[in-house]
Order: structure tokens, then sequence, then C-alpha cells
């Protein structure tokens, strides 16, 4: 078979089919429309602005390591002015996080960016090694996935940034969506495809790669030879989401379009004005001063149990009726350092608009609509 | 009985269902049953074709895949969630499954399914 041209340059051979558009590209025009496409959903929809402190949620994983490269590349590029870091957690899990946290320490080198590691044992005093011990490897994720949340507030408040960036791909955002429909979880299918959450306590997060397709970002991490960690985590996956991976990835084999569709039509569900007021409202926990909507925010009610070596009491209402009888929560409980947000000054208020100098017909367009075939 | 040499690597976790092992240099029939059965490796009956990237993924469950199968096929083919690549190209642009392998090809997997 003769090599096929690039669709783009109509001179050098493609290397990659592009799964959004069915586009043959080559190396060179693949890496370019895919930083050029990230740009994109950065000006568009105004997630930061010059002079903005920036970390990076890095776990040393593909997506992770890709985010910080293309940043770092478009911020020099088209000089957005950002300062970046890296924000690593240690959750504590021997054989997993300790690994891939010395993935993280050499893109620190490689990416010449400030790392700050924070950890569970540190910022809870338990480790996931501890936790797991205790309550078995059922619920586990939900500890883990409670505490990094947090964590990752934190760690950006001692770094004093306005913004944290995750890794999160439009594989991962469909997942979300499909998730949420079949949990009937409708104020989560509200917001999991926004590109931004921030509540008024919080520090802002963001999604860059939210239209990044995973096939695309293991790509660019191959052809750019750059230094990631895979392994599955040692504790028991989220079986519910690994069903729903799977799903979508035979959609998506299926469909290639699959994936942004999904996407589009999360975010076209309107939510009722009436079911929204039904939400609870937020406050800030009495205890550490974290965002809730109880008195008690879900880390302190886990770490709670766990402390008085009740930990299912964060999980069931059953639990939690036990520990309620067994009185008020000691005096000398361990607690979580009293959260206070990062009070930097904000700069200018305007978001970076430099519009990339590229062929409008080389960038898909992400909001167009499913059109039968 | 022609051989051909190929050069097959592993990665984003891949590897973990195939000892371990990033790389690996394999030879297999440049012929081959056109039902993809990869367990004669003699003189072969019946009707053949050039081996194809559909016979390769079958060889490389039967003699080098260590542990759970299903990770790794489905239907016959990769899991959908395995980026292929024939000689540094997407193997979709090649023909997938029915590419013909040639004489020091390389093919790389990679599992786009670990945690990012």
């Amino acid at each position: 078979m003769a090599p096929k041209l690039c669709a783009l340059c109509s001179t050098n051979k493609a290397i990659l089919k592009r799964p959004k558009t069915g586009q043959q590209v080559c190396k060179d025009c693949f890496f370019y429309v895919f930083e050029t496409e990230v740009h994109h959903t950065i000006t568009r929809a105004g997630l930061f602005k010059p002079g903005d402190k920036v970390a990076i949620g890095a776990s040393g994983g593909k997506d992770s390591t890709v985010l910080a490269h293309v940043l770092k590349t478009l911020n020099e590029r088209y000089n957005y002015g950002l300062i970046l870091f890296l924000l690593s957690i240690d959750e504590g899990i021997t054989g997993y996080r300790d690994d891939s946290l010395e993935t993280v320490k050499r893109n620190q080198q490689q990416y010449d960016m400030p790392l700050k590691i924070l950890s569970y044992d540190e910022l809870y005093g338990w480790t996931m090694d501890a936790i797991v011990s205790q309550v078995g490897r059922k619920n586990n994720c939900t500890f883990c996935g409670v505490f990094r949340r947090q964590a990752l507030d934190r760690g950006a408040a001692m770094l004093n940034v306005d913004h944290i960036v995750t890794g999160h791909n439009a594989d991962d955002i469909a997942e979300t969506v499909l998730m949420n429909i079949m949990r009937g979880d409708i104020a989560r299918l509200g917001r999991c495809t926004s590109i931004v959450t921030e509540g008024e306590d919080t520090i802002k997060r963001s999604k860059p790669f939210k239209y990044a397709y995973e096939k695309e970002i293991v790509m660019y991490a191959y052809f750019k030879k750059l230094d990631y960690f895979s392994t599955e985590c040692i504790y028991s996956p989220d079986a519910y989401r690994g069903h729903a991976r799977t799903f979508l990835k035979e959609l998506e084999a299926a469909r290639p379009s699959a994936i942004i569709d999904i996407i589009h039509s999360g975010e076209a569900f309107e939510i009722r004005e009436e079911v929204k007021a039904g939400q609870k409202s937020q406050q800030t926990c009495k205890r550490c001063g974290y965002m809730s909507s109880n008195d008690l925010c879900k880390a302190c009610t886990l770490l709670e149990g766990l402390e008085r070596g009740m930990a299912g009491s964060g999980i069931t209402e059953r639990e939690r009726k036990k520990l309620d009888a067994e009185g008020r929560a000691p005096e000398n409980l361990r607690t979580i350092p009293f959260y206070r947000r990062s009070t930097r000054t904000p700069g200018p208020e305007v978001p970076i608009v430099v519009e990339a100098q590229v062929d409008p017909a080389m960038i898909t367009d992400h909001y167009r609509p499913y059109t039968a075939e | 009985m022609t051989f051909i040499s190929l050069r097959i690597e592993f990665s984003g976790g891949l590897e973990l269902l195939f000892s371990n092992e990033k790389r690996h240099k394999i030879t297999i029939p440049a012929q081959v049953p056109v039902d993809n059965n990869p367990k004669v490796d003699g003189p072969r009956n019946g009707d053949t074709k050039a081996a194809d990237m559909d016979f390769l993924i079958h060889w490389l469950r039967e003699h080098l895949l260590k542990e759970r199968t299903e990770l790794f096929m489905e239907n016959s083919t990769v899991r959908p969630g395995i980026l292929v690549l024939i000689n540094d190209t997407d193997w979709e642009l090649e023909g997938e499954g029915e590419y013909q392998l040639k004489d020091n090809d390389e093919i790389v997997f990679i599992s786009t399914l670990h945690g990012g």
C-alpha cells in the first residue's frame, strides 16, 4: 500500500487517523493541531489571565504529563504569562503512588517547574495503605476521592495559586456524563461538563483537555516520547466507572464521534429551576473551614469515623447512627488543619484572548452537533 | 518454510500482561492458516495466507500473553482502548488486522485504559 499523505500539509506521510474528524495527519501537523485545539479551548473559555499562578494537578500519568508539556509549550508560544507549578498528592499507596511520584519528580526537572507534594499522611494522619487496612477494599475509593479533592485545594492554597488545572480528557468527561445519567445524579450531571468549576470559597479548577481525546493524548505522549507512568491503582479500581469506560470504548470503536457527542448531550441538558432549588446550598465545615453542604464536610466525617474506629460511619446512614449513639466526638480527636483560602490580589480581569495564527479549516469545531450519516 | 522477524513493544500498562517486559523479538511463519490458528509451527495443510496483524494478535495471545486474555483481546481483535502502531503509524491507516507483516516490522501496542 502506498503511504497515505497528510490531509493538512499534503507533503508528509500520515501517521495518525484523528478520532474526532477521521482526518489522516502527519506527525508535525498532529502536534500542531492538537496543541492549537487546546489553545482554542483555553481562549474560548477565557481560562487564564496574564500573571495567573496555575498549579497542574500532576499524578505522573499520561494525561497530566501531556498537560504539563502542552501548557508549558502554549505558555511560551502565545505568551500567556502564566506561572506554572506541579502539584502532586501522595495518597500513601506503596508500590503505586511512590513509583508514580518518581515520574513527577523527573517531570519537575524536564519541565523546569516547581513541584509541591502534599501527602494524606501529612494532612489527615492516614495513608491509603492504613485506611485500607481498616476499611478493606470495598469503600476505600470513597475515602481516596474525598481526601484527594480537598488535598488538591489545600496544596493549591499552600502554593498560593489562583487556579488548578487537571488532566481530565474528553473520554473521562463522557464517562462521567454516562455515570451520572445511570445514577440519576441530576446535580452532578448539570455541572460535570463545565470546563471551569469554582465555588465562592474554593480555588478555580479547570480542564483544558475537556475536548481532547484520550487516543490523541496517548499518541502525543508516544510521539513526543514523554515520560509517564501507567499502572493501575493496586486497590480495587472503581468498578462502576470501569463498566462505563468499557461501554464508551466500544461505542467509540463503532463511531469515534460518540465521545464528543456524549459531552455535547451532557452540555445540552437543562436542569429545571425547581430541581436546582432542591439542592443543598454550600456552607463551610464547622470543624475545618472547607466548603461543605452539611455542618461537617465529607473529609471530616470520614476522618472522624477512622479515628473512632467506625470507618463505615462516613459511608452509610446506619453506621452514622451508631457513631452518633456513642456520643459527641472526643475533644482530642485528630482534625484537619483549618482551611484558609489564599487571599492573593487578583491580576487584571482580562482573560487571554491571543488568537492562534491558524487556518480555521484545520480546527475541529467542537460544538458541531451530531448529524446522522 | 520461511519465517519473518518482528519487534513487538507493549506499553501503557499492557506490558504487565506480558511478563512485565516491554520489548520482545519474535519470529513467526510467513504463511499462516486462514483461521489464524497459532498453535501449529510445522508444515501446514489446508488454506494459508500471508501472515497479517489478525494472525499476529492470535499468535501473541498463544505464545506471549501470560494472564488475563480479556484485557488484551475481544472478538478476535485487540480490545477497544488499545492503540496499535505499525512502524510508528496508527494501524487504522494501514488496514488494521489485514495489514500484511514484513520482515523487521515494528509493532507497538499501547493501552489507554490505565489511570491518568
